[in-house]
This record gives C-alpha cells, structure tokens and sequence, in this order.
C-alpha cells in the first residue's frame, strides 16, 4: 500500500469522504441511497452518524468497506483511507483492507460470529491471517484482546462458543475481533442496538478506553441521539441519503442550525422534557427512486423552506468545523 | 395483496421464462384433460385390427397399437384419468396430512409424537412397495389408487406443514388472535392455516409430478387401472414389448407423455415457490 | 366458562379504586428435562418469582427492566395469555388466575384486558388487512358483523389516526407508525379497562414514537383506559407512566411514582440502569455501572438477592437473606437491606 498523502498525514485525518453517492437498482427502480456525501474522521475521533431509518447511514458504513450487495454500486466520489483511495480498490485489496486497517462491528453480533468455532480460536484466526501471528502467539494474543475488553477469566472464556455467552460478551467479542489487528478505523453499526442499557454503557466504555488508547478512529453509527451525544465528538446528521449538519457534540446539541437536526431534537425524549413538549417531524422520507428529487431532501418537510430552496444543494461552514447543508439555517 | 401477487408473479414469469413455459404446458394439459375426450380423432377404445401398429403418420399422428387404436386419441384421453388420480391423491394428502402437520407442530406434546410416529413408519417402506402393498390388499380400484399414493405422500405433507406451523407458533399474531378472543382450533385454522397455505401449494404441485408417477406406475405393473382403459402406465406396459421388434411409438409416445406432465409439475413447482417466498419480494 | 359472549362490565363504582391487584404471583417454567425414566424432578426457571402489585383505574404503570428480567412473562400472566405456577390476580371483582388461559379466549373479561404487541409488523397476521386485522377481536368478543362492524372498524381506526383509505392495506404496505397504529386501534377496538402496551414504540424511529407516545396519552384521557407499559427505554416511561415497577430476574425491586424512582433510585440496581442511560446533555465522570452478567433464573438460592454478586454495595448479608420489598416514604417501595443509604 502507498504511505499516506502528506495532505492526510499533516490533518491527521483517517478517513476522508468527498462527494461520495451509491446507487441501488432495484426492480421498482434506482434508489439514489447517497448522495454527495462527505466527511472525515481523525485520529482518535469518534465521530457519530445520527439519523433515522433510510438515512443511509448503515449504506454509507457498507458501501466505504466495499460491502455492498450486488444491486449497489458507488457512482462517484472518493473515500480515502488513509491515503488509500477504497472505491477503486480491487475487491481483493479491499478484503485485505477489512480487518486489518479498517474494521467494523454490527448489531447483532451473535449473528456475526461463527457459532461452531470457539471464540478465542476467532479472534486468533483474525491475527494469524492479518497480523501474521503463529497459532501459540495467536492463541496467547486472543486472550489478551479478551483481558482487553473486560472480559472476566479471559482464559477459559476463550475456549467459549458464541452461545455460551451472553449478547454484551458477543459484542465484547466482535470488538476483540475487529480491534486485534490495531485497525486505523472502526465502524461501529448500531452496536449496542437490542442490548440492555446497562451492558450498551459497558460496551461504549470499552470502546471508547480503546480508541483512546490506540488513537483509532470510531465512526458510531446510531440512530439514538442521546447515545451519540455521550459518545462522540462529533456528530453528522443524516436525511435520506444527505449529510445536512456536521459539527462538533455539545455544538451540535445546543446550537443545531439546520432544521431537521433541530426537529431531531425536539423529537427525543430527553430525560428532563414532557411528552407535550415533544414534536415529532411531519411528514415522510422522500422515495429516492424520484428522478425529481428536490436538491434539498428536506425540503418538503421543512418550515425554514424559501425559494432559494431549490437551488443544488451546498455545504456552508458557518463557524469552524460546523457545516450545514441549508440555505436558511436557523 | 392480490394486485402486488398477481405483479410479481408477472415478474417472476418474465425473470424466469421456464416458469411460463410450465405455466403453458399445464394450462394445455387441463385443456386436454377437460375436452381431450370430445376433441380427439378418434375413439380410444375402437380397435381397427387391419391398422394394428402403424407407424406415426398423417393419419395417426402417433402411430396405433397392436389392435389399431389410435395412440394419439388414447393418450390424449388417459389426461383426465391421470391428472384425475393425481389432483385426487394431493387433494386428498393435503387435507389429511396438511391438518395433521398443523396439529402436530401447534399442540406439539403427545398428538406431535404420535403423528410423528405414524410418519416415520410410512417412511420406514420403500414407498412404491407400500402402494403396491395397499392397493393389492385393498383391490384394484382408482378410489384404492388414490387412497395409496395420498398415503405415501402423507409424511412429506405433515413434515412441511409442521416445520411451517412451528415456525409461526410463536408468532406475534398468534397472541394478538387469541387476545382477540380466538380458542386454539380458531388460532389453528383461522390464523396459521392461511399463512402455511402458499408453501403448501408449492408442495401440492411438487407432489403432483410424484403422484401422476405413482399411479402410472402402478398400472404399469397391473396393480392400478386395468386395460382396456387408456391410462399412460398401461399403455406404456403394453407398448415395452414392442420395442424390441422397432415398434417403438407404442410405449415412446404415453411415456414422452407421462414424463412431460412430471417435468411441467415440477418446474411449475418451483416456479411457485419463487413466487410465494417473500425473499423474493423485493 | 361462560357461553356468552360480548363485553358486559361490572360497573366500575362496584368494584373500588383498583382495577388490578395481583398478589404474590409467581411462574416458573421447567427445563433441562432429565427423562421421564430417570424420575428425577426438572431443574425450574423462576420467571416470575412472587410479585405482587397494584393498579388503579386510570393509572399508568411502568414495568422496566432488563431482558430476562420477566417483564415479558409477568405481562402475558397479567394479559391471560399463561396461567401462573401460584399466586392470585383479581380484577376489579373477580379472580382470573384460576380460569385457565386456553378458556379465558371466551371469557367476558377477554375484551376488558388487551394488549398493544412489541412489533406491529410481526403482530398482524401477514394475510389480514389493516381492517380485518381491527375487525377480529369485535367479530370474536362482542359477536358485532355487518354494518356495525365496519363502523366500529372505522371508528377505532379514525380515534387512533388511520386514515380509513389504509384500512384495505395488508401490513406489509404500511409504515412502522401506521402499523402500530392498526396494532393500537385493534387493542381499543372492545374498549378495554386495560391495556398492556408491550414495548410499543421499540421498532419505532423518534419522530413516528412521539406521535404514537402522544396518542397513548390522548387515547388515555378520552376513553379512561388504565396502561401497564412496558418498555427498556427509561426516558420514555418516565414521559408516560405515573409509576414505575422496577424488575429484576423475576422479582421486583423497586415501585414508586415514576420521577421520584428515576430521579433518586433507592435500589442500587435502579441506579445502575438510571446511569446507564444515555441523556443529551453528555455522559456523567461519576457514572455507577453495573459490570457482569444478571445470575441464572435456574433454581435460584431463594435466601440470596438476586442481584447479589453484581451490586456494588452488596454485603455478605445480601447471599443469606433475601431482602423483602419494604415501604418507604412517598409511596415508594424497595427491596434492598441498604436501601436506608441510597445517595439522596
């Protein structure tokens, strides 16, 4: 692989997502999933990426890694890693790229895991192929990943199946997996998605202790804004298929400019607010099978709406580092 | 429902032209089991000893057998009677082993292990010998030939109506019928019946092909239909001993018959199947 | 069993302040089975173990806890959908724990206790619509057909926001939010006393929950329906739900008024869960949380607290003496011996 272009290595940027669209064909037909998306995430950041179902956002997570189903495929932009450009990266590069300086863990990941091989033997599998490991040194890695996420009696579990472990543990599992290889990035879908709040606050902890210590960059995706809050430092809102806000947390949180961040908000129940006092977003995603789709996705949903509307879509940075994709912010 | 169906079934038709092709061919196989009698050039049964085995020509397309029947006119005939025997059977094993899979798999307890049971001693035969063996005990008759391949059928009817039922056991709607007032037999039919009812279909034309080939088979050997009946087992029985003069029309033409109507079965199966499974809905 | 069928309540002036008062209610499931031959007695999961609570007629009670913690199973006990190993759950005047649930599908309280399901997708059969999907159980409890039905159907459909154009949708041409809406006008449909919400806006994006959120409470002031809701998301019981029933494998540690119980927990296992939910306004330095794993529900040591060996504060008292859940001020109740020390 190339070394990092001086432009990445001196912004100490991981990741760096320009203009990035992915298309589906699908028989009713094409889903325009994303559209110009752009990003990037440094070292050691954990950058969030809110939005609802059909955002795109688990889209934007698949198509980076070269993940896509069959009826996807990237119709422009860049993505680079590191300096290395991914979308056209051979299928082979890519794999090699997956697992050893980007990985990714999903929701479910019981699902993920294999259930007939031990889970030890799983993460050591992960050493061997990316980290060129022998099978004692990977045996006595594996155990240490296990000590690293906090699992209790790392030893013995690592002779454990999936099934014998609860759904926090398999998820503390698939960290092991993905963070073996001391990968550049993580992306984290949905990860703690259909786990107790209790055992969510331990896997983010442990996540975040890891990217702390091994300056790796986290892109969180979540469709929780209350998660991404505590958990980021960053936060891009997605709607159908648009970043439209990308700003720093507690910026983001207090200072929210464009208008659906804000509907987001007003719609989350935060621990303090009365249900009264909540507004839920009127309206519906647009169907990105339109070949009309307005430049603005929001449009037709929003109250900020003007006739400049209609114009193609920009980013304006209006402070440092927050940018919003609307030409009426509030 | 019936509009999105009906849309994909049409997508599925054109994505998969082998689907329409056995959608065709069993569409001309009714047709010829509903007016191939009053249709046909000639009568079935009347010998023409002066005509026996001719070859195909333009005046019997398929030639005629050792007494001058016209194969073509018998083999169109035996349609009713074969596709007869086989819808009657599948209707027949759908019903019975349809219910019992839904029991077996609802209740599951002791009415799963005894149908279970009864299941795999029907499995324990070799199937044709067990159909032999019914009809023989039973009598050479079509109602004895349908009763015995439905039986053979039996397990395979109750082992996907009960892995489909168990699958929808704990379903969500199940709670919400019976929070709905419904006693269990109303759950059963009303409720789970209506969701297995596309899968079992697919299993009624699969077994279709079986079936036509189990009662074919058993007038082969002389244990189903008798002569002079034209029914495609028998003709095909009468018709192998000719084969080895050259006389090959009078066995080819039944057998090219029977072995089109199993194909079209089928393909016309799986074809349904692409149909109902919602994986493929997208 | 009663051959009538049809919704006839007893007038609520006749049967007091309670709607539903359950009383030591305890379920417990068989597994590991060992072989009828063997003779020997099956291990038993405790799902419920001994929980007793109240409910008052238009009182909203929350039931929160973690998976496992026999939420599920306490709100199928309270539904009547499975009888209870012991214990006793009156409503209004009468006792259902002994009708057996496969008879209480024709009971003439069926219709006065309904549920809202988790999913709405996964909760209409797949081959009903919208309109048949409300129309069953007014076709089933209260024998209506014909003209009455529909207008029924439609009337339901209108108070929970359906369009009625909808009605003719199977539920695979819905969204999420007009599915839990048919999930919803279904379950009012009879005009309940009761109604058991099981995580209803779990499968919901923000947006969709507030407007279903919104009409429970809309639903709630017009037609005077008391709730049990059900739900892990914290916030969102405590935005719905006067009190909140805090459960733990199987047993229930902490009841109160829902803000009190979430604002100064006095179980330490309710101020775990407390802390461990994400707020907008960032994580807190001094957040408690629970490490581990709940304990197995399999034959249980019935004289340790089940939350022993995972609590931060527990003492070798708490593996000899299970702790009763013991009044406190404010109408709350906690089942911890340190509960006396909880941090205001």
């Amino acid at each position: 692989m190339s070394a990092a272009t001086p432009a990445a290595a001196a912004s100490q940027s991981v990741l760096d997502v320009t203009d990035f669209s992915v298309e589906f064909r699908t028989r009713a037909g094409i889903v325009r999933a994303l559209d110009r998306v752009a990003f990037s995430v440094g070292r050691g950041e954990t950058m969030a990426l809110v939005g609802e179902s059909g955002s795109g956002k688990s889209v934007t997570a698949y198509a980076l890694l070269g993940l896509l189903d069959a009826a996807g495929r990237i119709t422009g932009g860049s993505a680079r890693l590191e300096g290395t450009e991914l979308t056209s990266a051979s299928p082979a590069a890519l794999s090699a790229i997956r697992g050893k300086r980007a990985a990714m863990i999903f929701q479910n990941p019981r699902a993920a895991l294999n259930p007939i091989r031990n889970v030890g033997k799983q993460i050591g599998d992960v050493l061997r192929r990316h980290a060129g490991l022998g099978a004692r040194a990977a045996a006595a890695e594996a155990i240490e990943m296990l000590r690293a996420v906090g699992i209790p009696d790392p030893a013995r579990r690592a002779g454990a199946y999936p099934f014998e472990l609860s759904g926090g543990m398999c998820q503390r599992v698939m960290i092991a997996i993905a963070v073996a290889t001391r990968p550049a990035l993580l992306i984290a879908d949905e990860p703690t998605t259909g786990l107790d709040v209790t055992t969510q606050a331990v896997v983010m902890d442990i996540m975040g202790r890891l990217a702390a210590e091994t300056g790796m960059a986290t892109i969180l995706i979540t469709h929780d804004l209350a998660l991404a809050a505590e958990r980021s430092g960053r936060i891009a809102v997605m709607h159908a298929g648009h970043i439209v806000e990308d700003a720093p947390t507690k910026t983001l949180l207090l200072y929210p400019r464009h208008p659906y961040t804000r509907r987001l908000l007003a719609a989350t129940p935060t621990a303090a607010g009365n249900l009264a006092d909540l507004r839920s977003i009127p309206g519906n995603l647009p169907d990105l099978r339109r070949d009309d789709l307005p430049p603005c996705r929001f449009a037709a949903r929003c109250d900020r709406r003007l006739p400049a509307c209609e114009a193609p879509m920009q980013w304006r940075e209006l402070e440092p580092h927050h940018r919003v994709a609307c030409w009426n912010p509030a | 429902m019936s509009d999105t169906a009906l849309g994909h079934a049409r997508h599925v038709v054109t994505e998969n032209p082998v689907t329409g092709f056995a959608l065709a061919l069993f569409i001309l196989f009714v047709l010829a089991a509903i007016f191939g009698p009053s249709l046909v050039p000639y009568d079935p049964l009347a010998s023409d000893t002066a005509n026996a085995l001719q070859a195909p020509s333009g005046q019997h397309w398929f030639g005629t057998d050792q007494i001058g029947r016209d194969i073509f006119s018998r083999v169109v005939v035996a349609t009713r009677l074969d596709l007869g025997i086989a819808a009657a059977s599948v209707a027949l094993v759908f019903a019975f082993g349809g219910f019992a899979g839904l029991v077996s798999g609802f209740f599951g307890g002791w009415v799963d292990q005894v149908i279970g049971r009864v299941s795999d001693t029907i499995m324990a035969f070799p199937l044709f010998v067990l159909a032999m063996a019914i009809v023989a005990a039973l009598g050479n008759t079509v109602p004895n030939i349908v009763l015995a391949t439905g039986i053979i059928n039996f397990p395979l009817y109750v082992r996907v109506a009960r892995a489909e039922t168990v699958q929808r056991r704990e379903a969500g709607f199940v709670d919400a019928a019976r929070i709905a007032g419904h006693r269990d037999m109303g759950v059963l039919l009303g409720q789970v019946a209506p969701n297995i009812m596309p899968i079992m279909v697919v299993q009624m034309s699969l077994t279709m092909g079986y079936a036509i080939l189990n009662a074919a088979g058993l007038s082969f050997i002389g244990l189903g239909v008798r002569a002079p009946t034209p029914e495609w087992g028998i003709m095909v029985a009468e018709g192998a001993s000719f084969i080895v003069s050259g006389e090959w029309w009078v066995a080819l033409f039944p057998g090219a018959m029977l072995m089109t109507a199993v194909f079209c079965f089928n393909l016309l199966g799986d074809g349904l199947r692409d149909i109902v499974d919602p994986r493929r809905r997208t | 069993m009663s051959g009538q069928i049809g919704n006839q309540p007893t007038p609520p002036e006749a049967e007091g302040p309670l709607l539903l008062d359950i009383a030591e209610v305890s379920k417990r499931f068989p597994v590991g089975k060992t072989g009828w031959l063997s003779g020997k007695s099956h291990s038993l999961v405790h799902a419920v173990d001994d929980v007793s609570l109240t409910l008052a007629r238009g009182e909203t009670l929350g039931l929160v806890g973690e998976s496992g913690c026999g939420k599920s199973t306490l709100v199928r006990l309270l539904a009547r959908l499975t009888d209870p190993t012991s214990g006793s759950i009156r409503f209004g005047t009468r006792e259902l724990s002994a009708i057996p649930a496969k008879d209480f599908a024709r009971d003439p309280d069926r219709a006065r206790i309904q549920i809202v399901f988790q999913d709405a997708g996964e909760s209409i059969n797949p081959r009903f619509t919208a309109a048949d999907a409300i129309a069953d159980p007014l076709r089933q409890l209260q024998g209506l057909t014909g003209d009455t039905l529909r207008q029924k159907v439609e009337e339901a459909a209108t108070l929970c926001g359906l369009p009625l154009e909808l009605l003719a949708r199977f539920p695979h041409q819905l969204s999420g939010g007009q599915r839990a809406r048919v999930g919803i006008a279904r379950a009012i449909g009879p005009r309940p006393d009761l109604l058991v919400l099981d995580e209803p806006t779990a499968a919901l994006d923000v947006s969709v929950q507030v407007t279903i959120l919104q009409l429970l409470v809309s639903l709630r002031e017009s037609l005077g329906i008391s709730y049990v809701f059900v739900s892990h998301d914290l916030n969102v019981v405590r935005l719905l739900c006067d009190r909140v029933v805090v459960m733990y494998l199987g047993r229930i540690v902490e009841v109160g008024p829902a803000r009190a119980v979430f604002d100064a927990p006095l179980h330490p296992y309710t101020r775990g869960l407390v802390a461990a939910v994400p707020r907008l306004d960032g994580v807190r330095a001094d957040a408690l949380r629970l490490v581990g794993d709940p304990k197995s529900p399999i034959d249980p040591d019935p004289n340790a607290c089940r939350f022993h060996g995972r609590c931060p504060i527990g003492t070798d008292r708490c593996g000899v003496e299970m702790p009763e859940l013991r009044r406190f001020a404010g109408g709350r109740q906690a089942a911890c011996h340190y509960a006396e020390e909880a941090p205001a």
